[in-house]
């Protein structure tokens, strides 16, 4: 059974008073453990579907499961909690709370849970480690860069240990050596700590990281899935 | 609470803006508790004077006298313990800005029916002995700067002429419904100075059962019914009401203004509120992505809210509560154990839960049902 | 310049957050002139009793016509004065009067009960008070137990209609004849013959002498000659002086507490357009930038959000005039402390007052909007296009 199980997906929106079709009939797997980066242009529905795969978002018709979580059945509040432990969300904008500190930005997902203060503590100082700022806990955002931002949010995606992490754009708003910076992050979480790594990008540099890359094209996959040769570069 | 320093952080956001808040609404429920201390202060001296006590009137008006014949009669009735009389003066001291009562007594009964008049023996005494000498509330030390062993001249007003007083003792009363304001001198010096006699402002009864009191009352009245001043009796209690009635509509007023006052501040605080949530949308759709659900949003929305309005309640009120006694007002004189009640207190903290209730409901249900995709997609 | 439509249209964009800092402004602004309309009734309803053409007698001492006692022999001395004007009748135009307070139960709540002030007078009296005019009936018929009633009486307590009995000092007295009086005082009192009061009340004795001055500008020279007049010991006022006052007292009180009230929630009004201004500054920055960009002095953007300010707190004054002009008019009644009179007086709206209340608006908009506009003006283009 694979981690993300994406079965006859049907999603449109609705824009004033234009129906738009999105996905029509989308079946996908996505293997636990694996790296893949969603690519296509704009509208194609690559943001949709992480949406889809997060809970954010319902699909019109078919089904969505995660882990073995039927997700698009869930009530709100349900994948409100299933959220907290099972995804780790990164933006392209970072949106991190400006009023709290990194630390505290970390921790954000641990309140959900039952951990005591120094269970929390520990986690947080471990995710902060593990992205390279540990020196960096009390700093608010607008005293980082945007790397370091970026970073601090991706340590918020993973202080909670989810099942998968699903980034859109990551590095979108990043220069060339801060990119570089989280996707050998992002390589690391995969290889090292198994995260499964979904991306959704239009950087090649940043497909290139990924072990599967998957092409959309107006809601449908376009390409079989091939394996990259795998290696950062 | 480990989500507390969310709120205290969102509340430093903008500093200038939460200090701003709270200070309308510390503000508001300064003058809120203010306007309602004047209408409890004056419901509270309607509630002043026991039932122990009888105040007989003229009937015709309070400005008409009494013969002091009637009191033998009065006297004997079953019930009476103790009679005395006293009469308006209406002194005014200096250039009468400052109001306070004046009036001349039988003073050995009247002290006696008025054991909440409490002063040193010798003081009290000395009073006794002293046709032209006067007794004051310890408040009028404070208000003119008056010493014992003083003299203190009062130009009469309805009876003319200069009237000097020694002032023999100062009294605390233990009892708000009898003034700390208050000058009191002897009847029969009033009497000689005037050319009168036999004749009294108004009397007080005492009489040994409380519950008798109206029949009692009755009983007085339907004696004078028919005789040339017909009186009117009533408990020393439905006297001092009487009082509180004459300001009118004031109460009304005060209250009208109270609830503009708070309303305004409400529309202040709203807004505060409404504007910081419009701002945070994004961050609010980033919340709920990290897991955070509708109903602690909501909660959090409401905290925030909440911690504004105690904190300026709590402020304000305080204020109010602290400021008056400290500077002894008392409405120029009319307004006697002016502080702000109990009741004021908890009346202000349910308004301030009401402002946190309606300044907050609105952001709070739009950040609960804020739909996260499409907020995201705005800030993307 | 900025033109002021910017304004306009940014304002009308934010209509929730407009409206409530207009409203806020609003009350502020009701709250102030209702206030001072109460002052302002009262005070009015004093003037307008005592005339300037006419002076008043009071024993020597006395602040008010309830402690005064005056003889029949000081109102001969008086009627016979130079000073005194004549009636088309040939008589002197005095009147001496009989003044007492009562205590009546009003109507909704008898047991709540007002004095009342009750006058005697002479038919004199109807003329040496020319604002006087029976509106009801006729006026008494002397030798008769019959009152005339003031306006102003008639809603408040019972029995006052013509054709009623009205009863006190234990007697029952007809009530003949509804009187108005301009608005003064006067409509607040009770009005029967001198010769019947004097009995029941306090005998031969008067309260006041009123009489209209035969030349109104040689007042100060009456005055001076009948207080030192050895037959009597008289004080002379000016009517419209004297009840002008006997209004200080309550009206300074009101005043005082107009002006507390309405600084306090100034202030806070003051505070909310404040906010609103630094927000709307905040969420501006980028069409700020834009205008600098283009080539607008930063003094112009000053200008123009201080004029937005302004804009919102006149729209709130308006709206306070708006509130605050259903009271006008509206009768109250309370005790004037200085006579320990009943005195029943409308609330008054002057055009000065509601000028006054929309300056006071327009300054709170100003005042609050100075720093956010300040900021405004000093946004540094980089800043604000971010």
């Amino acid at each position: 059974m694979a981690l993300v199980e994406i079965r006859d997906v049907y999603k449109s929106f609705q824009r004033d008073t234009q129906k738009i079709d999105v996905f029509t009939g989308l079946t996908l797997d996505i293997e636990a453990g694996s790296f893949t980066a969603l690519m296509g242009p704009s509208g194609s529905g690559k943001s949709t579907l992480l949406n889809l795969i997060a809970g954010l978002d319902k699909p019109t018709r078919g089904s969505v499961r995660v882990g073995g979580a039927a997700v698009s059945e869930m009530s709100a509040s349900q994948l409100a909690g299933w959220r907290a432990s099972n995804i780790g969300f990164v933006f392209q904008s970072f949106n991190l709370l400006p009023v709290l500190t990194a630390y505290q930005n970390v921790e954000l997902p641990l309140l959900l849970t039952r951990l005591s203060g120094k269970e929390r503590n520990e986690r947080v100082k471990l995710a902060l480690d593990v992205v390279g700022l540990a020196d960096r806990a009390s700093h608010y955002p607008r005293q980082l860069s945007g790397g370091q931002e970026q970073r601090t949010a991706i340590a918020r995606a993973i202080v909670a240990d989810p099942t998968v992490m699903l980034l859109d754009e990551p590095t979108g708003q990043l220069d060339g050596k801060s990119s570089q910076e989280v996707l050998a992050l992002l390589q690391r979480l995969n290889n090292e700590f198994n995260k499964t790594v979904i991306i959704v990008t239009h950087d090649a540099h940043a497909a290139e990281r990924a072990k599967t890359t998957l092409h959309l094209e107006k809601g449908d996959l376009i390409e079989k899935p091939r394996a990259m040769a795998g290696a950062a570069r | 609470m480990k989500y507390l320093h969310l709120v205290v952080a969102n509340l430093g956001r903008h500093i200038l803006r939460t200090v701003l808040t709270v200070a309308s609404v510390a503000l508001a429920l300064f003058l809120f508790a203010s306007l309602r201390s004047v209408t409890t202060t004056m419901a509270a001296a309607a509630q002043f004077g026991g039932a122990r006590r009888l105040v007989t009137l003229n009937a015709t008006g309070l400005v008409f006298p009494l013969p002091l014949a009637y009191t033998n009669r009065i006297k004997a009735l079953p019930g009476v313990t103790g009679l005395s009389w006293a009469n308006w003066f209406g002194g005014r001291y200096g250039d009468g800005k400052n109001f306070f009562a004046n009036f001349a007594v039988d003073a050995e009964s009247y002290l006696a029916l008025y054991p909440e008049i409490v002063m040193p023996a010798d003081q009290k005494q000395a009073f006794v002995q002293d046709r032209t000498g006067a007794i004051i509330g310890d408040r009028l030390i404070s208000q003119f700067g008056w010493k014992l062993g003083q003299n203190v001249t009062l130009q009469g007003t309805i009876f003319p002429g200069d009237w000097t007083f020694k002032i023999d003792g100062v009294y605390h009363p233990t009892d708000p419904a009898i003034g700390d304001n208050v000058l009191i001198f002897h009847h029969d010096y009033f009497d000689e100075r005037i050319g009168r006699a036999g004749i009294a402002g108004w009397y007080i009864v005492e009489i040994d059962d409380p519950s008798r009191g109206p029949a009692i009352a009755k009983t007085i009245d339907d004696l004078f019914r028919n005789s040339s001043s017909p009186t009117k009796t009533g408990t020393e209690r439905e006297f001092q009401a009487s009082f509180a009635t004459m300001w009118g509509n004031v109460s009304f007023l005060m209250s009208t203004i109270g609830l503009a006052v708070v309303f305004a501040i409400l529309l202040v605080t709203a807004n505060a509120m409404m504007m910081s949530a419009r701002e945070r949308t994004g961050e609010i759709a980033v919340l709920k992505t990290v897991g955070f659900s509708d109903k602690l949003l909501f909660t959090l929305v409401m905290v925030e809210a909440g911690a504004m309005a105690l904190t300026g309640a709590a402020i304000g009120l305080g204020a109010a509560t602290l400021l008056y006694p400290a500077i002894h007002f008392n409405g120029a004189g009319f307004l006697p154990g002016f502080k702000v009640a109990t009741s004021t207190l908890i009346f202000g903290v349910l308004v301030a839960l009401g402002l946190m209730l309606a300044s907050g409901l609105v952001p709070a249900l739009r950040a609960a049902r804020l739909p996260i995709v499409q907020a995201l997609r705005k800030v993307e | 310049m900025i033109p002021i439509v910017y304004n306009v249209r940014s304002v009308v964009q934010r209509p929730v957050s407009t409206a409530l800092t207009a409203l806020g402004v609003g009350l502020v602004v009701a709250v102030f002139i209702g206030m001072l309309a109460l002052a302002n009734g009262f005070r009015s309803a004093l003037a307008r009793t005592g005339s300037e053409t006419n002076a008043m007698v009071l024993r020597k001492g006395a602040d008010s016509e309830l402690s005064s006692g005056l003889g029949r022999d000081v109102a001969s001395i008086i009627a016979a004065d130079p000073h005194v004007a004549t009636g088309a009748d040939g008589r002197p135009l005095v009147s001496p009067e009989v003044y007492v307070l009562i205590p009546l139960g009003k109507s909704f709540d008898t047991t709540q009960v007002a004095n009342v002030v009750v006058r005697g007078v002479s038919d004199q009296a109807w003329q040496v008070r020319n604002n006087v005019k029976v509106t009801a009936g006729q006026r008494p018929t002397s030798g008769r137990a019959e009152v005339c009633v003031g306006s102003r009486l008639t809603q408040r307590f019972p029995h006052t209609q013509v054709g009623q009995t009205l009863r006190f000092a234990g007697r029952d007295w007809n009530v003949v004849c509804n009187f108005s009086a301009a608005g003064s005082a006067f409509e607040s009192e009770i009005w029967g013959e001198n010769e019947q009061f004097m009995p029941v009340f306090r005998g031969e004795v008067f309260q006041s002498i009123t009489f209209r001055l035969k030349d109104p500008a040689a007042f100060e020279e009456a005055q001076r000659s009948l207080q030192a007049d050895k037959r009597m010991t008289v004080d002379v006022h000016r009517e419209s002086a004297f009840y002008a006052q006997q209004s200080q007292l309550l009206s300074n009180i009101l005043s005082f507490l107009a002006i507390v009230i309405t600084a306090i929630m100034a202030v806070g009004a003051v505070f909310g357009a404040i906010n609103t201004m630094y927000a709307a500054v905040a969420s501006r920055a980028p069409e700020i930038g834009v205008l600098l960009t283009l080539g607008f002095k930063p003094w112009t953007v000053l200008v123009s959000f201080l004029a937005e300010s302004a804009f919102i707190a006149l729209i709130g004054g308006i709206l306070g005039c708006l509130f605050a002009l259903p009271i006008n008019g509206i009768v109250t009644g309370t005790t004037n402390w200085s006579s320990f009179s009943e005195i029943a007086f409308s609330f008054r709206i002057t055009p000065l007052l509601l000028g006054v209340g929309i300056a006071f608006a327009v300054v709170m908009g100003v005042i609050g909007g100075f720093f956010p506009a300040l900021r405004a003006a000093r946004l540094q283009v980089v800043q604000a296009l971010r």
